[in-house]
């Protein structure tokens, strides 16, 4: 028994060496480059980021996360990011809750680098927790591409690896002004309120700048703190003659903003606030969000298109909007809102950035993202590369919506602004 | 400006209302025990959620929940004073200090493991109410009313009751009180269970007009603090006029100069008042 089962191996061994034997040398060529093609095949990059699960930024974080969960599920059911050389990438995310804290960012930032090895970085939501994660990224060489960080001196501190998919904060509300001109040509007068944060503070300080360029008396300039609830001070200080009220901060303030405004009985020609306005969400306020004036990086309406973009001569990269938008709803079963594009936006750029590149290599995928100059459903897209202002956005631009009402008194958001794209025509705030 | 001033002081007070309960309910727990309960924060957010579940999920009227939040709050009162205070009760301040720190800690913990530190709304609007030039939504002046009936019902309670007046007698000389045959232990649970129980009514009407968190408890903790010094450590009534001094204040002071002066104003004047009448307008019993 024992001989025989020397025999056998003995066997088993000799067809082995005569098969390799006389197998043809491009035979063994090609299984030799094939290995590695293999191994190509199976290449998973790391994409690290933090979301705000909880705290004051969880509603478009929660958005911005979803619409980069879906670039992620379409890249990789598509077989992977395929490179000139034939590989293939597959995208991982890796993941914390931030807790919207940005003593949290830093640490996890660092922790999402040196221990789950991400090689790719998201931003958090929200200018302030970006600038303080965007130092970590350029720390430790890693390119991030932010998404929900508007404010522009986050990318005016020499950081060569950080680029923006938004448009910056000193173009965030400056059209509201010229969409109040438009509307009443005779105003003279706004307020300012605004939340004491970084990307609130950068938004009105250009918006105070551009009104009063345009021959608009600032009657009210006043920041709130962050997690404000009782905005009764700064509404009772609001002139009654004001032909504005602009400004607000992020989603849970200045939606409680809105609602104050409207229980005050403010009246005013126009409303326009930040961020909160173009969140779906936003509706829930009932008749104390018609009229609100909200810009927004991205809008369901928009009409970006493959034409539009080649009448440019700009290339086309991505989904159509209308992709775009019954992907998202057969996932999440909600509206996108510009957080959700915003997300998925900052997952596009990378992908384009490593085709182009053809490699996940950081230097080299940095050279591709500073050439970069893309058309996307979302708008445009090129960054800036002067060493003074690296990667500030320079090819989007804002659209700004009004909520109105719908035949059956339904309210929905409509694109006012500006005039080309605009899908419905804007008012005056009704008298409340 | 007169009319800015009038709307703006018309908020404040009627804000100040409910800061008068919450401070009420610290105040109470120092008269009669000489504790100062740092879960005050906590409690007030789990009035204002538990309002909220009650309205989100059973569709009870956030006003009505008040009653169950209420009960809810003196049981919770009764609970954290049998684990965590009575046995420290008689200890240096220090130790009681800790103990109400600690459970402050542990509803913070769970709070925001239950509930996130995400915002929350209670989506329940009563309209505006229009006076001449004034306009402030209705859910204020309810909240003041609101803030009147458990005033008048703690006071009811305190002096023309059996129970009230036990509370009342250990608050003057527990050592006396226990003599008489009054069972202080029970009285100190009460009056313990009492106190959080207007934090948790005061966190319920308070979510009825603003967006809460987790944490939101913490600035009406520290509002509290300042009132209890201005209208007197252990006064309930002075801490209702004390809230209504410092919504005053809140509404008088953005008049004239930023917002963001508010606080600074309100913790100069706590500190004014602990150098110059330590014990309050109305003195503490």
């Amino acid at each position: 028994m024992k001989r025989f089962g020397v025999g056998f191996v003995f066997v088993i061994a000799l067809s082995f060496i005569v098969a390799s034997l006389s197998a043809p040398p491009g035979a063994t060529a090609a299984a030799k480059t094939v290995k590695p093609a293999a191994a190509a095949a199976a290449k998973t990059v790391t994409i690290g980021f933090t979301a705000s699960k909880t705290g004051k930024f969880n509603v478009e974080a929660t958005r911005q996360i979803n619409g980069l969960h879906l670039w992620m599920e379409q890249v990789n059911g598509a077989g992977g990011i395929k490179l000139a050389d034939g590989t293939v990438i597959k995208v991982a995310d890796k993941f914390y809750d931030d807790e919207s804290k940005k003593e949290r960012v830093q640490e996890l930032y660092t922790k999402l680098i040196n221990t789950d090895k991400a090689d790719f970085l998201i931003s958090p939501y929200s200018s302030g927790l970006t600038d303080a994660s965007a130092v970590i990224a350029q720390q430790y060489n890693r390119i991030m591409i932010t998404a929900g960080a508007a404010s522009d001196s986050t990318y005016k501190k020499g950081y060569t690896l950080v680029y923006q998919s938004y448009t910056p904060a000193s173009r965030y509300l400056t059209g509201a002004v010229d969409i109040l001109l438009k509307l009443a040509p005779k105003a003279k007068k706004i307020a300012i309120i605004h939340e004491n944060d970084k990307f609130a503070t950068d938004v009105v300080k250009a918006l105070k700048i551009y009104a009063e360029k345009k021959g608009l008396n600032v009657a009210l300039f006043e920041g709130y703190d962050s997690g404000t609830a009782d905005f009764a001070p700064f509404i009772n200080k609001i002139p009654a003659d004001v032909d504005a009220i602009m400004g607000g901060g992020h989603f849970a303030d200045t939606t409680t903003l809105a609602r104050q405004l409207y229980e005050k009985k403010i009246n005013t020609k126009m409303i326009a606030l930040l961020v909160a306005p173009p969140e779906p969400k936003f509706a829930e306020l009932g008749d104390a969000c018609i009229s609100v004036v909200g810009s927004s990086q991205w809008e369901p309406l928009a009409h970006f298109t493959k034409e539009s973009a080649a009448k440019e001569g700009i290339t086309w990269f991505g989904p159509t909007g209308e992709e775009f938008i019954n992907a998202y709803k057969a996932k999440y079963k909600e509206d996108p809102s510009y957080h959700s594009a915003g997300g998925y936006v900052a997952g596009m750029i990378l992908q384009d950035a490593i085709m182009k590149a053809g490699s996940t290599d950081t230097a080299k995928v940095k050279a591709a993202l500073d050439a970069m100059n893309i058309m996307t459903f979302y708008g445009q897209l090129k960054f800036a590369t002067g060493p003074k202002d690296h990667g500030l956005q320079l090819g989007h631009d804002m659209v700004y919506i009004q909520w109105q009402k719908d035949k059956q008194g339904k309210a929905m958001k409509q694109v006012v602004w500006p005039l080309a794209g605009a899908t419905a025509s804007a008012f005056v705030c009704p008298a409340r | 400006m007169l009319d800015q001033l009038i709307s703006s002081l018309t908020d404040g007070l009627l804000l100040g209302f409910v800061y008068g309960v919450a401070a009420m309910g610290l105040t109470l727990i120092w008269g009669v025990m000489s504790v100062i309960n740092l879960a005050h924060g906590p409690v007030i957010a789990m009035g204002m959620f538990g309002t909220y579940l009650l309205f989100t999920h059973l569709g009870v009227n956030p006003y009505l929940a008040m009653v169950p939040v209420a009960g809810a709050g003196l049981i919770a009162g009764l609970v954290i004073y049998v684990i965590a205070v009575h046995r420290v009760i008689n200890a240096p301040h220090l130790s009681s200090l800790l103990a109400t720190f600690a459970v402050n800690m542990i509803i913070i913990g769970v709070g925001t493991a239950v509930f996130s530190t995400s915002p929350q709304n209670i989506n329940y609007s009563l309209g505006s109410v229009e006076v001449g030039f004034l306009t402030f939504p209705a859910s204020r002046l309810v909240g003041a009313f609101g803030a009147i009936l458990v005033t008048a019902c703690l006071y009811l309670f305190l002096y023309f009751t059996r129970a009230g007046k036990a509370i009342r007698a250990v608050a003057n000389n527990r050592m006396a009180a226990e003599l008489m045959g009054i069972p202080s232990s029970r009285v100190l649970a009460l009056s313990f269970g009492l106190g959080t129980m207007m934090a948790a009514v005061a966190g319920g009407l308070i979510a009825t007009f603003f967006p809460f968190t987790v944490l939101s408890g913490g600035p009406y903790e520290l509002k509290s603090f300042v009132i209890c010094v201005l209208g007197g450590l252990g006064h309930p009534l002075g801490a209702l006029v004390g809230g209504l001094m410092l919504g005053g204040l809140e509404g008088l002071i953005p008049t004239f100069m930023p917002v963001s002066w508010v606080p600074v104003v309100e913790f100069g004047l706590f500190v004014l008042v602990l150098l110059v009448r330590p014990s309050g307008l109305f003195g503490a019993k």
